[in-house]
Order: structure tokens, then C-alpha cells, then sequence
């Protein structure tokens, strides 16, 4: 599976996400800046967690504007798979290729812990290696991850399968509405979650739970 | 031309903001202060004459990037 890491100004998670890809892939991943207005040829995108464009105006609203954002739309038009980890979410409700919008969590406050998730949807390119149902264990770390659409969104992501992570009961860590905590879009291609997966991918650093969403990837895309 | 946009979350939409705020002013002994919500302003310096273009150019900018009309509804007010 080839892929490319977005960078913008202010993403942090980027290396993350490059290490990650590295170590799961054996193949180092592009990365590509903002101002570029073409991607490589690679079987998978991934928007970064961060505060691109230090967050100015709208968390993501800046980069929804940005060239290479054009360049990462036309890759899912083509049916190109596009993940968004964190602030990734946020370029892409703002870019409209997913529906909704992050708002600030509901208690104002920063979250920084690992959460318990539901892995809701398995038939997805993202998730097929989780059982349904399972329980797994990302951390999150964001000030912004407060899911919202309206209720008609939200019964039609339920009705066509593309809630795809939920927060467990209880441990909701902003608010989303229905728990939400991570989604695809109707062609199911792209795909976006507020917690890091590509933080828990190496036992040193405290879990493993996020080694099935890369390795889903990499048996359908290689 | 200078113009004024004010976007702020729509009704029904929570703002965390807003409520914390009046919590602070309730605090401080603001007692008649009910509901607050919160939102931006932002100023526009913009090389139109003719209002009717001007408005019709700031509420594309509204769409475009000013507001993300999924949660946030926008005002324009056009000063001389």
C-alpha cells in the first residue's frame, strides 16, 4: 500500500502518522505540503492531527481552502481512500466530504486520556480486521471533537451503516451527539475519527488496539 | 466600502462559550443576566461601490469560509 501524509502548518501528528505507516507498511509514506496542488500516486491519503493554520477562524477551515485539499478531493472522487485522524476530521467536515461539524467539546476543556471506542461497522475498508462490537482502546487529545449534525444527518449516517467508531457508554470525552466518534462518507472511502490510531501501534507506547484499522487498510488497498 | 459580519452559533446549536460566560457574570453579581451566546465579528475593508454587489460578494464569502453554515448563521452590514 502506497501512501502520502498531509502537512500542513501547525500539524503535529504527521510524524506520528508517518511512523506508523512506516513501521505497518514497510514503505515510507510522501509527505506532502499544504501548497502542493497534486498528490503522488498512492493508494491512501491521511489528513494528520493538529492545529493547521493554527485553528484561525474555524478548526480546519483554513485548510479546507488550501491547494493540496483540492488535490485530496479529487483522489476520493476517484474513489482514493482518505483517512482523517483528529484535525483531519475537521478539514474534512469543513471541505464537505463528510457531513456534520466538530464543535468545541461541551465541558470547554482540553481532553487528553485514552478512551474506550466501539467498533460499530466492520464491512468498511478501515475497520474489517475488528470484530464487530469490539472494544478497543485510542487516546484522544483534542479541545474541538464535539460531533454535531442535525437529527436527520444523524439518522442517515445510522440507517446507511457509516457511524464506524462510538464512544462507549460513558465515556463520551466531548459530548458528540450519539457518541459519534468516528464516520465515513457515502462512498465509504473516506473516513474520520476524532481519537489517534496511529498512537497505539507499538506496545512501548501503550497499546496495539490501533494496528487493525492500518492493517484493514493494507489488505484491501495492496 | 466597509462592511461588518457577524456570524454566530444558530439557535438550538449548544454554545459551552456563551453559557460559561453567563455563569462568570451571573458570578460576579450580574444576577438579571439570563441566556448568553456568543459569536464573531469580523471587519471588512472591501473595493466595491455598489452595495448590492458588495452584499452579494460577502454573503459568497459567508458560504465559502466565513461561517460553517451547518452550525453558524451569518449578518452583513454594510457601512458607507
Amino acid at each position: 500500500m502506497k501512501s502520502a501524509v498531509v502537512v500542513f502548518p501547525a500539524s503535529n501528528c504527521d510524524r506520528d502518522a508517518a511512523v506508523a505507516l512506516q513501521s505497518l507498511t514497510g514503505k515510507k509514506p510522501h509527505m506532502v505540503w499544504h501548497q502542493e496542488s497534486h498528490l503522488p500516486e498512492v493508494d491512501l491519503v491521511v489528513l494528520p492531527g493538529g492545529f493547521s493554520y493554527g485553528d484561525y477562524l474555524r478548526c480546519g477551515a483554513m485548510a479546507s481552502q488550501s491547494a493540496v485539499m483540492r488535490a485530496v478531493k479529487a483522489h476520493a472522487d476517484k474513489g482514493g481512500a482518505v483517512l482523517g485522524i483528529c484535525n483531519g476530521f475537521q478539514v474534512l467536515t469543513e471541505t464537505h466530504m463528510l457531513p456534520g461539524a466538530l464543535m468545541r467539546n461541551a465541558d470547554l476543556k482540553f481532553v487528553c486520556r485514552p478512551v474506550a471506542l466501539e467498533i460499530e461497522e466492520t464491512q468498511s475498508l478501515f475497520t474489517r480486521k475488528y470484530e464487530k462490537g469490539q472494544r478497543v482502546h485510542f487516546p484522544v487529545a483534542h479541545g474541538e471533537g464535539n460531533y454535531f449534525a442535525d437529527e436527520e444527518t444523524l439518522d442517515r449516517l445510522e440507517g446507511e451503516n457509516r457511524v464506524v467508531f462510538r464512544y462507549a457508554d460513558g465515556d463520551n470525552p466531548n459530548g458528540s451527539a450519539r457518541n459519534i466518534a468516528g464516520i465515513l462518507n457515502e462512498r465509504r472511502n473516506v473516513m474520520a475519527l476524532m481519537p489517534h490510531p496511529e498512537r497505539v501501534v507499538d506496545p512501548l507506547l501503550g497499546g496495539t488496539d490501533g494496528v487493525g484499522l492500518f492493517q484493514s487498510l493494507i489488505e484491501t488497498l495492496s | 466600502m466597509k462592511a461588518r459580519v457577524f456570524v454566530t452559533l444558530k439557535n438550538g446549536v449548544l454554545d459551552p462559550q456563551g453559557k460559561a460566560i453567563g455563569h462568570a457574570l451571573n458570578g460576579l453579581g450580574f444576577g438579571a443576566v439570563g441566556e448568553v451566546r456568543q459569536g464573531k465579528v469580523i471587519d471588512i475593508d472591501l473595493a466595491e461601490s455598489d452595495a448590492a454587489k458588495a452584499k452579494a460578494s460577502l454573503k459568497d464569502m459567508c458560504e465559502k469560509l466565513l461561517a460553517n453554515t451547518v452550525i453558524e448563521k451569518y449578518e452583513i452590514e454594510l457601512k458607507a
